[in-house]
């Protein structure tokens, strides 16, 4: 991890609040009297604004600003955890109280030495500590507020503008909605193990959504995209504009929509965004806590065949300015990039410290969490599938009958029988190797641990999403990416009425 | 949990912050006016929990859960600005209100903003009862949970796994005001015990769960009630087929068929109307449901989920018929979509209360047997429905039914159709209401939607 990522940690988050070295000492002391394994404490300061337009106008606009620590101590498989708003030493101290209490009776006393040992050099050294994870250097975004990377007048034009450039496309847009969000995140981690960590974290959105009419019939489109950028990232190559259009077309395309055929079919997945199967289909199944505890339908599945040969999927932390990609993590791991599957083989899972601990094995830099106020859990960062060798066009020419499904909504997946749903909002028929009719959007649904088996070509055309999603997790919601080459998918459900 | 188990009241901590609450309103309030803003509104929160899981017996998670927050909006004549903070120093609320301050200097004109009308705001505040805090103390905590989970392992040798029993104590504290004067509270508590366990033979693992919510613990479902009735519903999963593609009548079980009336109310609420954004849109008036249904709300239920003397801009709350006889006769607005339809506001900012479905004769074997053949539904996963077309298609799972008798679980389906139809075509509502959440419905019976399975 950068120092100057730390440096800028410790200066945000424990310099406005007095604490210093000897401050935390006592914390850590507080939190690990007792049996405790190992603990955390996180800090963290984040800032939040997003305007929004309708109707031609910025209407609305909205700054938030949050701050706490989340305390964390663990013993065994037992996590106590308590947090507090307010950065002070008092209320710090109370909530390692509270936090350890769980884990004080019936589990071994396992204080780690090396944060005694290492405590007294944790300043010193800067951060690069014995055991600690961390690359000199890694900085895969730019510590810079983006909030402040954009005067607020001009945040009000460059909506106004998306608005217009929509409007311009076609007489029959009847609404335009735009909204433009940004936030600005610091963090510090101080594990027991010696470890101390930091990040600042920028992250920038953009969103279009246009309602479109024509004999009374209306229907949407959505397009946006960002990442861990700054608000000019919309101004080059004319990407705010792009979105404005791209939405624009999705909705004149949905216009013409028919039903959709139902049943067990050849689909045809784009490239980008509809990588959403990934996620959904084995990415949650992949991460570590369910499958330690068992409940995952892919646990103790590694070294066997769950998708085709041509799959190859990874977890990757360290692509530069991705919606998914973190420094280090929440946990203070350094990210890396995960093999999940390789040609089909599952290779293994996406863990946190607490996971990994439990299950013999390294952390992968999934650990995160949505803020100070939530437990740390396995998350995905950025999920794709690597490049296979067909032209997109030979894919689609090989399928006489079928679904090619390019643009999609939220997907979701129970991840003990392994069902998963994701809901196509842009779709065509394909008949006799050519693309026809648009048909309306419908939901997909498979099985995730046989779904991949049935990939039977991967083209040659990989894209990441352009930075929109956000996933949700027993109520915590994190941002990340999907991507993927077009897929051609010998047998999925499709969800029409056109049975 | 039964009565017998209930602890002593313990003393509120969150109470006891009533007039430091009410006193920062004011503050945050007067600070816009001293800043230029000529109306104003702030709410402020705090909340306090303790939520516990044990899995497989043994104590998994205890947190503590602490947060408060405060949100004003500015309006500088029909310009304006929001800005939040969970930091309550005097420093940051004056900040914070700069913030707000900030944004209404670049926000447009428009002509519907500005705080509810003031003969629209609640003059009385009846008590709901909607606070009784509760604190069972850590051990006992964990002892309820884990009674939970292990009256659900026990049931059957085939509850293989398990994600755990969990026990969660919530109190909270809300005040709002604005620059009307109005200036209102409301503490309450919510207290849930959940179980989710796998269950598990050759075929694979099946998982569900089961959930009781309550304002007063007292009220909650024993931990015995709460785990056996996770562990069948998991069992009853086991060696679950897919169906073939087909039309046929689909019976929504109580806690999903809510999700049906949610998606009844984004369809009639102002945000969705005023941008043309519904499939309900120029709906008032014309047969919606079907003509025996009647759908209402009611804001003042005492000790339910969805009460409110208030909504969110201090606008009394009043009991209301939106669907009679199948006709709609009420929109779901607050005061800015109300301006923007030239309506009045129906006392809805921040949704709706104990909306409600009028429940019929029939229990769900009752619904079953008049289905004859269909499909029920346990269990709905994904988003695709939309608000503007009324499209429906997601994934299901649940039960085949022949001769009203269940006969083998189905999953890995979707159902689909267009929510217009479907209002339009429920045939019968169930006696066995679901009343854990603000949408309150028995099981609904709708004549037929395509299932698309291999």
């Amino acid at each position: 991890m950068s120092e100057g990522m730390l440096t800028l940690a410790r200066q945000s988050l424990l310099e406005p609040a007095g604490l210093g070295e000897s401050d935390l000492t006592r914390l850590m002391g507080q939190l690990m009297s007792g049996r405790v394994d190992y603990g955390d404490l996180y800090f963290q300061y984040s800032r939040h604004e997003s305007w929004s337009l309708e109707e031609g106008k910025v209407k609305s606009g909205s700054h938030s600003i949050e701050q706490g620590v989340g305390v964390r101590a663990v013993a065994g498989e037992k996590t106590g955890f308590a947090y507090s708003d307010e950065i002070l030493l008092p209320a710090l101290l109370e909530a390692a109280g509270a936090a350890r209490a769980i884990v004080q009776q019936g589990a071994q006393a396992r204080v780690p030495a090396a944060f005694r040992d290492a405590q007294g050099r944790a300043s010193a050294a800067g951060g690069r500590m014995p055991g600690a994870t961390g690359e000199a250097g890694r900085q895969l975004y730019r510590p810079d507020d983006p909030l402040a990377s954009l005067p607020d007048d001009a945040k009000v034009k460059l909506l106004e503008r998306v608005e217009k450039e929509a409007r311009a496309q076609d007489p029959r847009v009847k609404q335009v909605m735009a909204s433009l969000a940004s936030e600005h995140e610091v963090v510090l981690v101080v594990r027991s193990d010696g470890v101390i960590a930091g990040d600042v974290r920028p992250l920038v959105r953009l969103n279009v959504t246009v309602i479109v009419e024509q004999n009374g019939r209306r229907e949407s489109g959505s397009h946006g995209g960002g990442g861990r950028l700054a608000y000019d990232y919309f101004n080059q190559e004319d990407r705010a504009l792009s979105y404005a259009r791209e939405a624009v077309r999705q909705a004149l395309v949905n216009l013409e929509a028919v039903e959709t055929p139902a049943g067990t079919m050849t689909v045809v997945l784009g490239p980008g965004w509809p990588g959403i199967l990934l996620h959904e289909a084995i990415g949650h199944g992949l991460e570590g806590d369910f499958n330690r505890k068992g409940t995952s339908a892919f646990a103790g599945r590694v070294g066997e065949r769950v998708a085709s040969e041509q799959c190859t999927v990874v977890d990757d932390g360290t692509i530069p300015g991705r919606r998914g990609s973190l420094n280090v993590d929440d946990e203070g791991t350094t990210t890396q990039k995960t093999v999940l599957i390789e040609n089909g083989i599952l290779k293994g899972y996406m863990q946190d410290t607490l996971n990994a601990r439990l299950m013999g094995v390294a952390p992968t830099g999934n650990g995160r969490r949505e803020s100070y106020a939530h437990l740390p859990m396995p998350r995905m960062t950025n999920t794709y599938m690597l490049p296979g060798k067909f032209d997109p066009k030979e894919i689609i020419a090989s399928v006489d009958k079928g679904l090619y499904a390019v643009n999609f909504g939220g997907g979701q997946v129970d991840i003990t029988s392994g069902k998963f749903v994701f809901s196509a909002s842009e779709a065509y028929l394909i008949e006799n190797g050519k693309i026809t009719r648009p048909v309306k959007g419908a939901t997909l649904i498979g099985n995730g641990p046989d779904v991949l088996t049935r990939v039977s070509m991967v083209g040659s055309d990989l894209q990441l999403d352009p930075g929109v999603g956000t996933c949700g997790k027993e109520g915590q919601s994190v941002p990340v990416g999907v991507g993927q080459p077009t897929l051609r998918i010998d047998g999925l459900t499709v969800g029409g009425t056109q049975s | 949990m039964n009565r017998n188990s209930r602890i002593p009241t313990h003393e509120s901590r969150v109470t006891a912050d009533d007039s430091r609450l009410r006193d920062a309103v004011v503050q945050v309030l007067a600070e816009a006016k001293k800043s230029g803003a000529t109306a104003a509104e702030a709410g402020v929160n705090i909340s306090q929990g303790l939520s516990v899981t044990v899995r497989l017996g043994e104590v998994e998670t205890v947190e503590h859960t602490r947060d408060k927050g405060m949100g004003v909006t500015v309006y500088f004549g029909q310009r304006t600005g929001s800005a939040s903070t969970t930091d309550f120093s005097e420093q940051a609320l004056r900040e914070t209100v700069r913030a707000a301050c900030t944004i209404a200097k670049y926000t447009a004109e428009d002509d519907c903003a500005g705080l509810a009308d003031p003969e629209r705001l609640a003059k009385a505040i009846p008590d709901l009862d909607l606070h009784h805090p509760w604190n069972p103390g850590m051990e006992q905590a964990i002892e309820l949970a884990r009674a939970a989970e292990s009256a659900a392992r026990g049931l059957d040798t085939r509850i293989a796994n398990s994600e755990g029993g969990s026990l969660s104590m919530h109190e909270g504290l809300e005040v709002y005001g604005n620059t009307h004067g109005f200036l209102g509270a409301v503490a309450a508590t919510r207290h849930s015990l959940s179980v989710s366990v796998i269950a598990q033979d050759d075929s694979g693992m099946q998982r569900d769960h089961w959930y009781t919510v309550a304002r007063d613990a007292g009220l909650l479902e024993s931990p015995q009630t709460v785990g056996l009735q996770a562990a069948r519903r998991s069992l009853r999963r086991l060696r679950s087929r897919k169906l073939s593609t087909r039309e046929c009548p689909i019976l929504y079980e109580a806690p999903i068929a809510t999700s049906l009336l949610s998606h009844f109310v984004s369809a009639v609420r102002g945000s969705s109307l005023y941008r043309q954004a519904s499939f309900l849109l120029d709906s008032l008036g014309k047969p919606i449901f079907a003509d025996f249904v009647r759908i209402h709300e009611q804001p003042h239920l005492k000790g339910a989920q969805g009460s409110a003397a208030f909504d969110s801009e201090g606008v009394a709350t009043q009991p209301r018929d939106l669907i009679r006889d199948g006709i709609l006769q009420g929109y779901v607005l607050d005061s800015y979509s109300a301006r923007k339809l030239k309506m009045q506001t129906t006392g809805n900012a921040g949704g709706v209360h104990n909306l409600t479905i009028d429940p019929g004769q029939d229990d769900l074997a009752a619904l079953m047997k008049r289905m004859h053949t269909g499909l029920l539904v346990t269990e709905l996963i994904g988003f695709g429905v939309n608000t503007i077309t009324g499209d429906y298609s997601r994934g299901a799972a649940g039960f085949w039914v022949e001769n009203g008798e269940i006969q083998y679980p189905v999953e890995e389906i979707t159902i689909a159709g267009n929510l217009k139809d479907m209002f339009r075509r429920i045939a019968a509502v169930g006696s066995d209401v679901d009343t854990r959440g603000n949408i309150r419905s028995g099981s609904i019976l709708i004549e037929s939607m395509t299932v698309a399975g291999s």
